[in-house]
């Protein structure tokens, strides 16, 4: 892994969470390339492009305004070509059911996110980890569940 | 006074990779074929002055070796982990270190720098894996599932579980059924 870059896209229109989001991985030990969009319109414009770089793990914020995080999921996980997307949820709270939801709909990370830096910047680190296992392993991503 | 000199390049590279581990009080053999085979655990600090000290002649240290040996590694976790029998009970240290032929502090340490994961997390992340492969066939309980990946009980077992997913098992089965259930009315 020591070579390897991960490319990573957050979509998120809390303009606070994005710099957080974007300083975290700047200090973990894995080398990262962090993209952001700020909305959910503006993910599905982006992500459908054919010239960009797609990312190994998609950090997608539930609350967004024009077109939610649940709905790109559902749509993001009919598309043949980013189907295999890991995609982490990024919320600020939910209840058990909604974590479920999301997993029954195909996320595979859900995340709540933590009020500080230090946490954050752990978590993130544990996610991009855990990809990499399943990424360099040969696990089945059908079972790739975390819940942080 | 000019003079002419002959020299055996491998000779002179062996005795200098002799010396040098010589002196960091390392057991080395140099095997030809620029295989160096050292016994002991090397710590991080050692095999930096190693690095720069053999780089003083211009010899590297080629990591591939070590990608080889961490593959070797995970592929023997892999294996004991998937065998249709119960997993060994022995210790898992010296079932690996036989296995690899080399000491348990060497591999792990080594494991530990290229993967930034730990053996024992992988071990863990990996029968989490085959107990998940259990759990979506359905054929075992999670009593059976625990009793066959040696965990000493149910609790220990959906503990772990909890501890590496953020799930308990029975809520990773509800989701996975759930999921099922969805894709068949899509289809």
């Amino acid at each position: 892994m020591q070579n390897e870059v991960v490319h990573v896209l957050l979509a998120d229109d809390d303009e606070d969470d994005r710099l957080f989001f974007r300083d975290a991985f700047k200090e973990i030990r894995i080398k990262t390339v962090v993209e952001i969009v700020n909305d959910g319109v503006e993910l599905m414009d982006y992500i459908l492009k054919p010239d960009i770089e797609l990312p190994h793990v998609l950090f997608l914020d539930l609350n967004m305004p024009r077109k939610t995080g649940m709905e790109c999921l559902i749509e993001i996980k009919k598309i043949e070509q980013l189907k295999n997307i890991a995609i982490a949820i990024y919320s600020t709270s939910a209840s058990e059911e909604d974590i479920e939801d999301t997993f029954v709909k195909g996320a595979n990370v859900y995340i709540k996110k933590p009020s500080d830096f230090a946490t954050l910047r752990k978590l993130l680190e544990e996610v991009i980890k855990m990809n990499w296992q399943y990424h360099t392993s040969g696990l089945n991503r059908d079972n790739f569940l975390l819940s942080l | 006074m000019k003079f002419y000199i002959k020299y055996d390049f491998n000779i002179a590279c062996k005795r200098i990779l002799e010396e040098q581990l010589e002196k960091l009080e390392l057991t080395g053999f140099v095997l030809g074929f620029g295989e160096v085979d050292i016994k002991e655990a090397i710590s991080g600090e050692k095999m930096k002055l190693l690095i720069e000290r053999l780089g003083h002649y211009g010899i590297e240290i080629v990591e591939t070796h070590r990608s080889i040996l961490v593959q070797k590694i995970k592929d023997a976790i892999i294996e004991m982990v998937y065998m249709e029998e119960k997993l060994p009970t022995s210790k898992i240290s010296s079932y690996l270190a036989g296995k690899l032929n080399h000491s348990y502090g060497y591999i792990s340490n080594l494991f530990s720098e290229v993967t930034y994961t730990s053996i024992e997390n992988f071990i863990i992340l990996q029968k989490t894996e085959r107990a998940k492969q259990l759990i979506t066939t359905g054929e075992l309980t999670f009593t059976e599932i625990a009793w066959q990946l040696n965990y000493s009980s149910v609790a220990h077992f959906s503990t772990q579980f909890k501890n590496l997913t953020g799930l308990t098992p029975t809520a990773f089965k509800r989701i996975i059924d759930k999921r099922r259930e969805v894709a068949k009315l899509e289809n």
